[in-house]
């Protein structure tokens, strides 16, 4: 019997104790993002000032409950399926310390369900960020801690596999792109996790009287290393998992590897200082921290971006070209696999993490014109446009090639999921572009009334304002709708999904058991060879070989250009220079 | 540092690049230290350094 199994659609390498560590963290993610989906639903349908569904109270508590599990406990517990799939399958190699790395899925799993309960209870509506001198119970810090623990050995799991990778020369040369991406993001997981852990820990002591003050401007600066480090760990995650995908769908490579690797070199260096665009306005901090940390640093991982986004699209463009799809500037994009929902939740996300989420987040990163839509509603639009958008339907897209792959299951109401990335993604664009309009206008993001109803100072907001937030509520309903969608396509085929594998049942589904002991029948796969150069590699730049994406980087450009010189003027009507 | 080329005759001589690249140490420890330094340490430093309201 052997410790591997080869997958024969795809032709990827599981190992045993991997297999069941991916399935189980996928499945956790899962639930987290079931849990932050029914949540939303609270959040717009109270914001939408007409239905106003929540009480003041209930509101706070599910907003904290829909961050938490939305952003930390949805995305980090599939972002450690996927450093063990880029580590231990993508290399060929055995998981490195199994148990440990069951140690630290149990402690993130006790560490969520313990946040949740505090959050749930009612007494720990602090918001995500539980900014002090606000205070939660003990077991919501002890909560996160656990979980950023248990993340923290999974990440140093990863690491010991890439260790036993190159010891036992299971790969050549360099480890591939992907991984290389993966290990991008386990980098930033350490240092947001450390992070984490720098502030929480006094913060849980302070909870339980141990500790009489903790500074709120030190909490914020540190908190924020983990807070907004936390979402760049998704960044890298979801370009990586977007160079998979194209290498999978249309056996493209990146048009030059050595680029994307400096890519990610820049992300490694300069992404996590970007998390000073949320004390921009903060006092005690000098204007030097803050524009060396967002306008010189940060533009140094928008750089890094920008690269990703051209060589992705490039890279498939270039791929579908050399199959004969070279007529005018698009007929490579227009006759993309458009119904399968792989492609299309992978280029719905990189359209909308590049053209939103990229653009508003240089405006937010910018200190002077960050002062326009600074806590607004803006700023939620931003993020969901990068980590709802961007990173979650990348997992979305992910989940369906892992069906089959990982799960040895067919997916469940194939229909379901083809419709599944349009509906979840109009939805979402909706709520963002509405968001986006209402921020510009002032509207206060993590706010129950914009009515003001009996407040001593109250405001009046532009009727527009009241429409966009309406509207921005049709359109998150619709993306819940989406996300709905999902949870029913992928945990449907986990149960009733037709076997690919006989053996691949409720438990196996569920990471309770591993497939039969039969299907690992590889004692130890070949060696990963080394990719055959690219001749265009030899020669130099291919980027006219993509032309089709040239011009969407430069339509890309315009739009930012535009907009961010729009912000600028909006910033002159705030504050008359003349 | 060289490692043997494809064919196996004659070591291949990896660019300061691609050595920083494969170290995946070095860049784990990069990648900690300088946010640490210019996000963390100098924010702090400029916080703990404002005056006490009297």
């Amino acid at each position: 019997m052997g410790q591997f199994r080869q997958c024969p659609d795809s032709g990827f390498f599981f190992d045993k104790s991997a297999d069941r560590l991916m399935k189980a963290n996928a499945v956790a993610g899962i639930v987290a993002l079931l849990i932050a989906g029914v949540l939303a639903l609270g959040v717009i349908l109270t914001r939408w000032q007409s239905i106003h569904l929540l009480p003041a109270d209930t509101f706070y508590t599910v907003l904290t409950a829909h961050g938490i599990n939305g952003l930390i406990f949805w995305i980090i517990f599939f972002e450690i399926a996927v450093l063990y799939f880029a580590s231990s399958t993508l290399l060929r190699c055995r998981l490195a310390a199994p148990k440990w790395a069951w140690a630290g899925f149990g402690l993130m799993l006790s560490g969520a369900i313990m946040n949740n309960i505090a959050v749930l209870s009612g007494k720990s509506s602090v918001m995500m960020t539980s900014y002090v001198p606000m205070q939660a119970q003990p077991h919501f810090y002890l909560g996160l801690i656990l979980f950023a623990v248990g993340a923290l050995i999974a990440c140093f799991v990863f690491f010991g596999t890439l260790v036993i990778a190159k010891d036992e020369k299971t790969y050549e040369g360099s480890v591939p792109l992907v991984t290389f991406g993966a290990l991008t993001a386990a980098i930033i997981a350490v240092f947001t996790i450390a992070s984490g852990a720098i502030v929480l820990i006094p913060t849980f002591l302070w909870s339980i009287g141990y500790i009489a003050h903790i500074d709120a401007a030190m909490y914020r600066v540190i908190w924020w290393a983990f807070g907004h480090s936390s979402q760049q760990i998704n960044v890298a995650a979801h370009v990586s998992i977007w160079y998979l995908i194209i290498g999978v769908l249309f056996g493209a490579r990146p048009m030059s590897e050595k680029v994307s690797r400096f890519a990610f070199l820049l992300y490694i260096l300069f992404l996590q200082l970007a998390a000073a665009h949320h004390i921009l306005t903060d006092p005690g901090l000098s204007s030097e921290w803050k524009i060396f940390n967002t306008s010189y640093a940060m533009y140094l991982a928008v750089l890094a971006s920008l690269i990703h986004g051209l060589t992705v699209p490039g890279s498939m463009e270039v791929a579908q070209r050399s199959k004969g799809l070279t007529k005018g500037l698009f007929e490579w994009l227009r006759k993309a696999p458009w119904g399968n929902p792989v492609f299309s939740g992978f280029f719905i996300s990189l359209v909308v993490f590049g053209f939103i989420g990229g653009i508003t987040g240089v405006v937010m990163g910018t200190e002077q014109i960050n002062l326009i839509i600074h806590n607004t509603i803006y700023v939620p639009a931003h993020f969901h446009a990068t980590v709802v958008v961007g990173t979650s339907l990348t997992f979305m897209a992910l989940t369906y090639l892992l069906i089959p792959v990982l799960f040895r299951r067919q997916t469940f109401l194939p229909r379901v999921a083809q419709w599944q990335p349009y509906v979840f993604s109009a939805g979402m664009v909706t709520l963002i572009l509405f968001q986006l309009g209402a921020g510009t206008l002032g509207v206060s993001r993590r706010h129950w009334d914009m009515g003001f109803s009996g407040a001593t100072l109250s405001f009046d907001y532009a009727g527009t304002a009241y429409m966009m937030m309406a509207v921005s509520g049709v359109g998150g309903v619709l993306a819940v709708l989406g996300g709905g969608m999902f949870i029913v396509v992928a945990v449907g085929s986990l149960i009733f999904g037709k076997k690919l594998e006989p053996s691949a049942g409720f438990l196996q589904s569920f990471a309770l058991a591993p497939l039969a002991p039969e299907v690992y029948d590889i004692e130890q796969p070949e060696i990963l060879k080394r990719a055959e150069k690219l001749p265009v590699e030899e020669h130099g730049s291919s980027g006219f070989h993509a032309p089709g994406t040239f011009v969407l980087a430069m339509i890309l450009l315009v739009c930012f250009v535009v907009y961010y010189f729009i912000n600028w003027d909006y910033l002159s009507s705030v504050w008359p220079m003349s | 540092m060289a490692e043997q080329s494809r064919n196996g005759d004659r070591p291949e001589k990896l660019s300061f690049w691609q050595r920083l690249m494969d170290n995946h140490f070095l860049l784990l420890f990069l990648g900690v230290v300088i946010p640490t330094v210019f996000y963390i340490l100098w924010g702090i430093m400029e916080i703990a350094n404002l005056p006490i309201a009297e």
